[in-house]
């Protein structure tokens, strides 16, 4: 059985105001931020306006600016904050004993056979 | 079997119960217990220490030399003795038999039990590093660990704390007052990251620094040095070495589980229990830093007390159930007040309220969610943190004292009148000071505004309140509503919604307060939000850059991707990449190069700009670094199209070539061009440099341009193509190609050191007028060589090519993933 989350690494990869990208072969790419208050979110690496790529901008408070339109997207609920709507998937994250850990079945795309009976 | 060891009477009759710890949770349990029903249980305790139970969170006061060992001892021999209770000390348990219901010492001392008390807190956390079982490094958890740090500041000489948390900084405190020169190495960028905010940290490491410690903070050790069997050092990832008599890890604890694990007890992280602190073993209870309750570990005294109610409840038979504790923390670090309860790090629909009061050194926030506080950082003043711990606890709804709230207890509930900031200011007196910086009364504002100034600025500018520090800004707003009623006119424009300052302000305050790092702006000058947002970083990030080159450093998480890059995102999240061609000019070497690199990375397009530059688009972030390697190798180097900053020089032909040129405009313009490229400015800059009055470079739509003319160079300045296309007003006339290169780099500067972040030339310009900026440069003789001289100076620091630092590997993490996930094949088959 494999273990229901996914070990991306140390905390100390990713620098405090920064984020980092995960590719999902067959999936999307997963953007995992750091606060600088020292928390993680991980959110599917697409703007919900025009796609732009949410770990290239600016992180402040619990919030992400997108670099190509200024979106400021909620890390917590993925939700275009301010007058602007739109929403993009979370991923959940956890800290231990210093790793990083993605949930297995929100980063992992799912199989054919999974597909076909959803 | 489960015979008694003791046939007493009476307590052959007692239930038997065995407590393996001896520590604040084990002795407060039954304490508890003792409380309810004295005549339960027949007790004994293990203690893997020698001594009798006290107060550990004391030891910090001890190493200070504030407290005696006495003076923190919580139940004497006496209290052991009276109650009946059996203290086997300096005896750790080292197995526990369940089956037989035994614990047995590490001396073989087998002890029955009925019911079992863990109490065996938490081991403290050794990094692995190199080094770490040298004699000299120690942890900070017991009075052994005291005892052996007293003993190396009785030699005086350095100390190294490993560990900027609490428990690090009070090792660190107490070292330091003991006389030895201390070291905090911090793995993270701010100190106790897990209590405060970044504002906090830094007030806090501003004021450990000024007591002399030194602090270091994103510090990863690599290794513990020695000499002789003996620590002498510490060696950090960047090479860095700090010798050291003696080193504290103070990184962290972790529940203390080895026990309950073997005995085969469920666990997590620590010990897991339930509501009435029972383990798997319906006989065996937990309690303290050891356990895991609904998911949490706890790593201080208030859930402990907490868990020891729910615990002697449920043994004397009135369960009442443990619902897991939110909880504060103070610093005891003598003078330094500071503390943190609760999540302060806001989320969906929360409220910063932030004060900040620079010169009292005072940083308060509180958290709202749903008019309820659900979190608060106090620093330098935290009288009140009971009383918003207490709000915070029994979720009160604080709408009705909201106004108050941030001012303390005293204010927000000092009656209804008072909870209106605006009442509180209505009943101060006309000879009430205002502001201390500029020595201004009430009445003088009040006069100030009533004679016709509507707004803060026309306030600060007539009478001077808050026209200085700018802290009493809110108590200027309050005379203005107060005063006007509804005829308040909007302020000038913010710099964002972070500030009440404007643009002008920031910088001005940031020269004058000689601010030198954003955390250091944001608390000098009252931001109201923890770490700022898009529009205030990057602008503050520019200001400082500017006010102190060479000194400030840039801050990478502050810049927009373009410049974080060094390249321009595109709208697919690809990004192009533009090579400094000087002048425009290029040979067949860097045509070569760029034909190589559209090639090699399937650059699916490349374009001659506007400003006769190649641009090559289509790059993915993770081939940049090695993009710039080969245009490098060509000799070429960033040509900034992505910055802030000089794009381009751009030139026609001139006297060289041209039948009609009158100056060599080419040569110019490459010498320009390498006097001005690289520095950062409020916005991009354009410079073009035209051989005569036909004007083919377009030398009057740039920021700075030059036309050559027979008598020598016109100087034209504000031009803009862009959005809103204004033609270029006259500076002046000069004569050689000296004088050119001379007022550029005054002109420069001037807009550097005035013009607002994101502002370019053009409104720079039509918002300061033509007379201002020619007043500024020419009204004294000397100012175009002064401006000129601070713009070399400051071009000294900033004429390297990011290109080829980041293509030798420097930031490399930010163009890398972090890693690919590739689903298990199998999960497709």
């Amino acid at each position: 059985m494999q273990a229901k989350w996914l070990d991306i690494g140390p905390v100390t990869q990713i620098e405090p105001g920064m984020a980092a990208t995960l590719p999902v072969i067959g999936g999307e790419e997963i953007a995992v931020f750091h606060t600088m208050r020292g928390e993680f979110y991980a959110l599917v690496n697409k703007c919900p306006h025009k796609q732009g790529p949410l770990s290239q901008g600016i992180v402040h408070g619990d919030s992400v600016t997108c670099p190509l339109h200024n979106w400021r997207i909620s890390l917590r609920s993925g939700e275009a904050l301010g007058d602007d709507e739109g929403c993009v998937p979370t991923i959940p994250v956890k800290v231990d004993a210093g790793r990083i850990y993605l949930l297995r079945e929100a980063v992992v795309p799912p199989t054919p056979a999974q597909r076909k009976a959803a | 079997m489960n015979a008694p060891t003791s046939f007493d009477k009476a307590s052959a009759l007692r239930e038997k119960l065995v407590v393996i710890g001896n520590g604040m949770a084990g002795c407060r349990a039954v304490e508890e217990i003792l409380a309810r029903d004295p005549e339960r249980f027949d007790i004994t305790i293990f203690g893997a220490e020698p001594r009798v139970n006290y107060n550990r969170i004391m030891l910090s006061p001890v190493l200070a030399g504030e407290k005696t060992f006495d003076e923190i001892v919580l139940n004497t021999a006496e209290w052991y003795a009276e109650n009946g209770i059996e203290l086997v000390g300096g005896d750790p348990v080292d197995h526990i038999d369940r089956e037989r219901q035994t614990v047995v010492s590490r001396s073989g001392r087998a002890e029955p039990y009925d019911k079992l008390l863990i109490a065996t807190g938490s081991d403290p956390f050794i990094i692995p590093v190199a080094g770490r079982d040298l004699p000299g490094v120690v942890t900070f958890r017991d009075l052994d660990d005291v005892d052996k740090m007293l003993a190396a500041a009785g030699q005086g000489g350095n100390a190294v704390v490993i560990g900027g948390g609490l428990l690090g900084l009070e090792a660190a405190h107490g070292l330091s007052l003991r006389g030895m020169k201390v070291t905090v190495i911090h793995l993270m960028p701010t100190l106790m990251e897990r209590q405060l905010d970044e504002a906090a940290g830094w007030l806090l490491k501003t004021e450990l620094e000024r007591r002399g410690q030194t602090i270091l903070t994103g510090a990863d050790t690599q290794e513990i040095i020695e000499k002789d069997g003996h620590v002498a050092g510490v060696r950090l990832k960047d090479g860095q070495e700090i010798p050291a008599d003696i080193v504290v890890m103070a990184v962290g604890i972790r529940p203390s589980t080895m026990l309950a694990k073997t005995a085969g007890l469920d666990c997590e992280r620590g010990v897991m229990v339930d509501d009435h602190m029972v383990t798997s073993d319906a006989n065996v209870l937990a309690v303290g830093e050891c356990v895991q309750h609904r998911g949490l570990c706890y790593g201080l005294v208030a859930p402990l007390w907490e868990m020891c109610r729910s615990l002697a409840d449920h043994l004397t038979g009135t369960p009442s159930g443990y619902q897991g504790s939110v909880t504060s923390t103070k610093l005891k670090v003598s003078g330094i007040d500071v503390f943190s309860a609760g999540d302060f790090s806001g989320g969906d629909g929360a409220e910063d309220i932030v004060m900040r009061d620079a010169a009292r050194g005072v940083y308060k926030r509180v958290v709202l969610k749903d008019d309820k506080i659900v979190g608060a950082v106090l620093y330098g003043d935290t009288a009140d943190g009971n009383w918003y711990f207490d709000l915070l606890k029994k979720a009160e709804d604080i709408s009705e004292i909201r106004d108050g709230l941030i001012f303390g207890q005293a204010f927000a509930l000092g009656g209804g009148a008072n909870a209106d900031p605006n009442a509180a200011v209505a009943a101060l007196s006309d000879d009430a000071e205002i502001c201390g910086c500029n020595g201004v009364s009430k009445g003088k504002v009040v006069d100030t505004i009533r004679a016709g100034a509507c707004s803060l600025d026309a306030v600060r500018s007539q009478c001077k309140a808050s026209a200085s520090c700018g802290s009493c800004t809110g108590l200027v707003e309050s005379l203005l509503a107060l005063t006007l009623g509804d005829e308040v006119q909007a302020g000038a424009k913010t710099l964002c919604k972070c500030t009440s300052f404007t643009h002008d302000d920031a910088r001005r305050l940031i020269v004058e307060k000689e601010l030198r790092a954003m955390p250091q702006v944001m608390q000098e000058l009252h931001w109201t939000t923890p770490d700022g947002c898009a529009s205030c970083r990057p602008a503050l990030n520019y200001y400082l850059l500017c006010a102190w080159p060479g000194e400030y450093e840039d801050d990478q998480k502050s810049r927009f991707v373009n410049e974080r890059l060094h390249a321009n995102i595109q709208k697919d999240g690809t990004y192009s990449v533009v090579p400094r061609m000087w002048g425009g000019l290029t040979n067949p070497r860097e045509l070569r190069a760029i034909a190589d690199v559209v090639e090699k990375y399937d650059a699916p397009m490349v374009k001659v700009t506007g400003g006769q530059r190649l641009d090559i688009f289509g790059i993915k972030k993770e081939d940049l670094p090695a993009v710039w390697a080969d245009l490098n190798a060509a000799g070429m180097v960033s040509g900034h199209a992505y910055g802030k900053s000089l794009r381009t020089v751009k030139t026609c032909v001139g006297s060289e070539w041209c039948r009609f040129g009158t100056q060599d405009s080419t040569g110019l313009g490459v010498k320009i061009e390498q006097m001005t490229w690289g520095s950062w400015m409020p916005h991009k800059f354009k410079i073009a440099v035209s051989g005569c009055p036909r004007n083919c470079a377009e030398a009057t739509i740039k920021d700075f341009g030059v036309v050559c003319v027979d008598s020598g160079y016109e100087l034209h300045i504000g031009g803009n193509g862009g959005i809103k296309v204004r033609a270029t007003d006259l500076l002046c006339k000069v004569g050689t190609e000296e004088e050119v290169m001379e007022h550029c780099a005054a002109f420069i500067q001037l807009y550097r050191e005035d013009a607002h972040y994101l502002e370019r030339t053009a409104p720079w310009l039509e918002r300061k007028g033509l007379e201002w900026i020619k007043a500024q440069m020419f009204d004294d003789p000397d100012t175009v060589r002064r401006l000129a001289a601070r713009f070399r100076q400051s071009q000294k620091f900033m004429q390297n090519d990011p290109w080829a630092k980041r293509a030798s590997g420097d930031r490399s993490d930010l163009h890398q993933h972090l890693a690919t996930i590739r689903p298990a094949l199998t999960e497709y088959a």
